[in-house]
């Protein structure tokens, strides 16, 4: 090792040993699994069928996000009114919103008492439950609609300005225009964005979690935590973990024929925008765009108007939990932020491919098939209990390093390009080229790494849940709230978590833009 | 006097070989096709690229193995040449600690040097706030401050109009003097490198060939030359 690091740079040999450990990490955890799991004849038909309910639920979710994202993607792409920017920018919003925060505002509105049923029951027509496989793929919809909008409405803006300006001296109508500008586009855009929801759905756990459960709506995740909490049979929970690195790998295989889009960024403010035809279609339009920003907006309204005046009234232990999942979220924010920033600046220097991969190794292992590896390896040393926050941390800081890898390796490869030959002939190294050079020139992308880390830590109801509970994050909290029908908390938790969780994101893009 | 002792580099078809010396304080114009190997024969010196075989020697002292920032060498390149998120003084006072922790004389030496290139009272502005002769003259005034005994040029003063130009030339010719430095300039223009270098180093078909004196080359260039110079 120390002879294959002669001849590299600060930077380069802090990103190997960065890259290696990570790899020994996410390795030794599979490994872990993989020797504990001894082989897949300790599942039975149960284990099966999670893995069926893991499959087809994600290519159904994957399905209706991508066929209900056209018309609104559509609809905002051609059409302009007042808010049309917020709206946008809301549809960024689920990707840093607590998953459980949003289960809380559709149980609010779908549940037994919500409005859904409330206008069902008038009507004199049988309720409908959100709890089951419906429940599952109404909650991933909820997730991914928007982030299929927001892709798809990339893809409209992708098709130049021309084209619809030659469309126009053409005299093309509004089925001419689909049918030569805008289906060519959505078969080229569409394959990516149901790729991108099919892999978040595949590891798909919190929603499992709250909402699903029994032998019709487990998923893979949620079969490892049963196995690993309720049964404590480790071998069935790793067998199971190496099923779901099976599946993972395979999407990620289809990935290497259809690009993936970035979930996140860009500017959807262009200039121009597609001819806007009158008559029913206008109507068309604004009908579905109200329809997909009330699915959107109105749980969340829901659920803060139910927890927000109970704020003050919450029990210290949740403002312990609050403490504690701040503490946590922005110890792993750090800790991503130091891992993905040494990955991208010995990347931009570009000799050191493998690193990427790297970085990206995450995308296999999930959450609770990394922290099964992580128990599995640590038992002999520490105690379940204290393991449980330390591992929490470190496995959402990995979680989030693809991420972070994602807003960062370009910025660095622009850094190096423009500024490192000038940087390294004036023997700018060490601590002060990271503190004149790469923090005052990466603060951005550096402020958007952060905040999507710490939010997605501030969040994440996953790994903590393998572990006894004494000292509960936000997320698991409210989870508990919950389970023990204690609504009114569980929504001001709920409001709390939301408002934590953006603030954080918040305060860590402005502070990289103000840098 | 800078040496290239037997030289060679290749990155996939290309090729470049160079064995040549250049006197100390000799002002020497790099010349050659687009794509010959000019820039490369800087990066060399600048220690951006290193060779596959030979050394390169300066004053007897084998540099080839020392990183960029550890070489007696200054270098300027076609653009950023500065820092934009840094102000005009800490762009200058790089030259003297990278970690930019300056004593009061060293602050008065960047003060004194920013004068001297004709840029009092600029020290808190930004490069964006300057115009492009401005910076040039921040990045001399750098040069001026460090005062290595190789400078070299990769068309530095390339985005300039000719009047410019020529101001720059002559202020690079001021500080050459002062700080008796062997200057390398890699250039396109046949008129700056009659005006500034005595001597040429001709780049052509894989070869970096020993300086001769500018004036002969170019009133009788050889085919290769004379292709490219049209």
């Amino acid at each position: 090792m120390a002879a294959g690091l002669r001849g590299l740079t600060a930077p380069e040999a802090g990103g190997a040993v960065a890259a290696t450990g990570l790899a020994l990490l996410v390795g030794g955890t599979l490994a872990a699994v993989a020797w504990a799991a001894q082989g897949l004849g300790g599942l039975g038909p149960w284990d099966w069928r999670a893995v069926w309910f893991t499959i087809w639920q994600a290519a159904l979710s994957a399905t209706l996000s991508a066929v209900c994202a056209i018309p609104v993607a559509r609809a905002l792409a051609r059409r302009r009114f007042p808010g049309r920017g917020i709206l946008v920018t809301l549809l960024g919003a689920p990707f840093i919103l607590p998953v459980i925060v949003a289960i809380m505002g559709l149980i609010a509105v779908f549940g037994r008492s919500g409005a859904v049923n409330d206008a069902l029951r008038l009507l004199g027509l049988p309720e409908v439950s959100i709890y089951g496989w419906q429940g599952v793929i109404l909650a991933h919809v909820f997730f991914n609609l928007p982030l299929s909008v927001r892709l798809i409405l990339q893809g409209w803006q992708a098709i130049p300005a021309e084209r619809f300006r030659l469309a126009e001296g053409l005299g093309f109508g509004p089925r001419d225009v689909a049918r030569h500008l805008e289906r060519p586009m959505l078969r080229a855009v569409l394959p990516g964005v149901w790729l991108a929801v099919f892999l978040v759905c595949l590891t798909s756990f919190t929603v499992a979690l709250a909402l699903g459960g029994g032998p019709r709506a487990t998923t893979v995740e949620l079969a490892i935590y049963q196995a690993f909490r309720f049964d404590f049979d480790l071998g069935r929970a790793a067998s199971l973990g190496l099923i779901q690195v099976v599946l993972c790998v395979a999407a990620m295989g289809l990935a290497r024929w259809i690009a993936i889009p970035a979930a996140f960024g860009a500017g959807l403010d262009a200039a121009h925008r597609p001819a806007a035809p009158g008559g029913w279609r206008r109507g068309s339009d604004a009908l579905v765009i109200t329809a997909a920003a009330g699915f959107l907006i109105w749980p969340m309204a829901a659920v803060t108007a139910r927890g927000l005046p109970r704020i003050p009234a919450l029990p210290p232990e949740v403002w312990e939990a609050t403490l504690r999942s701040v503490v946590m979220a922005l110890i792993s924010a750090l800790l991503a932020l130091i891992l993905s920033l040494l990955l991208a600046l010995s990347l931009a220097r570009g000799r050191l491919r493998w690193i990427e991969t790297a970085g990206m190794l995450p995308l296999i292992a999930s959450p609770l098939v990394l922290g099964t590896g992580l128990f599995i390896l640590l038992r002999p040393w520490v105690a379940p209990q204290a393991m449980a926050l330390p591992v929490t941390v470190g496995v959402n800081a990995i979680m989030a390093l693809p991420f972070g890898l994602r807003a960062l390796i370009p910025a660095a490869r622009t850094l190096h390009g423009d500024y490192g030959r000038l940087a390294d002939s004036l023997d700018l190294r060490g601590l002060a080229r990271l503190r004149l050079l790469t923090v005052p020139r990466l603060a951005r992308p550096l402020g958007f790494a952060g905040g999507l880390a710490a939010a997605l830590a501030m969040g994440d109801l996953g790994v903590i849940t393998l572990f006894a509970a004494d000292r509960p994050t936000l997320p698991l909290q409210l989870f508990q709230l919950m389970n023990s029908y204690r609504m009114d908390d569980a929504a001001a938790c709920a409001v709390l978590l939301m408002a934590i969780s953006f603030g954080l994101f918040w305060i860590f893009d402005k502070g990289g833009r103000l840098a | 006097m800078l040496e290239f002792d037997a030289i060679r580099v290749t990155r996939g078809a290309f090729a470049l070989s160079a064995d040549l010396s250049v006197d100390q304080g000799a002002r020497v114009a790099v010349i050659g096709p687009s794509g010959s190997g000019k820039s490369t024969l800087l990066s060399l010196v600048g220690g951006f690229l290193a060779p596959d075989r030979g050394r390169i020697r300066l004053d007897g002292q084998d540099i080839t193995a020392l990183p960029p920032g550890r070489r007696p060498v200054s270098m300027l390149f076609q653009d950023q040449n500065l820092f934009p998120h840094l102000t005009v003084a800490q762009n200058v006072g790089l030259g003297l600690r990278p970690d930019l922790r300056l004593s009061e004389p060293q602050r008065c030496r960047v003060a004194q040097v920013l004068a001297e290139v004709g840029l009092e009272g600029t020290e808190g502005r930004r490069p964006a706030d300057l115009s492009g002769g401005q910076q040039s003259r921040v990045a001399l005034a750098r040069v001026l401050l460090r005062a290595r005994p190789v400078l070299l040029l990769d068309e530095a003063f390339a985005a300039l109009g000719p009047a410019l130009k020529a101001e720059m030339l002559a202020l690079l010719g001021r500080i050459a003097d002062q700080t008796r430095a062997t200057v390398l300039m890699v250039t396109h223009d046949p008129g700056d490198a009659r005006r500034f270098a005595p001597q040429t180093i001709l780049v052509e078909g894989g070869v970096a060939h020993p300086p001769v004196a500018t004036g002969p080359l170019l009133d009788d260039p050889p085919p290769g030359l004379r292709a490219y110079l049209g």
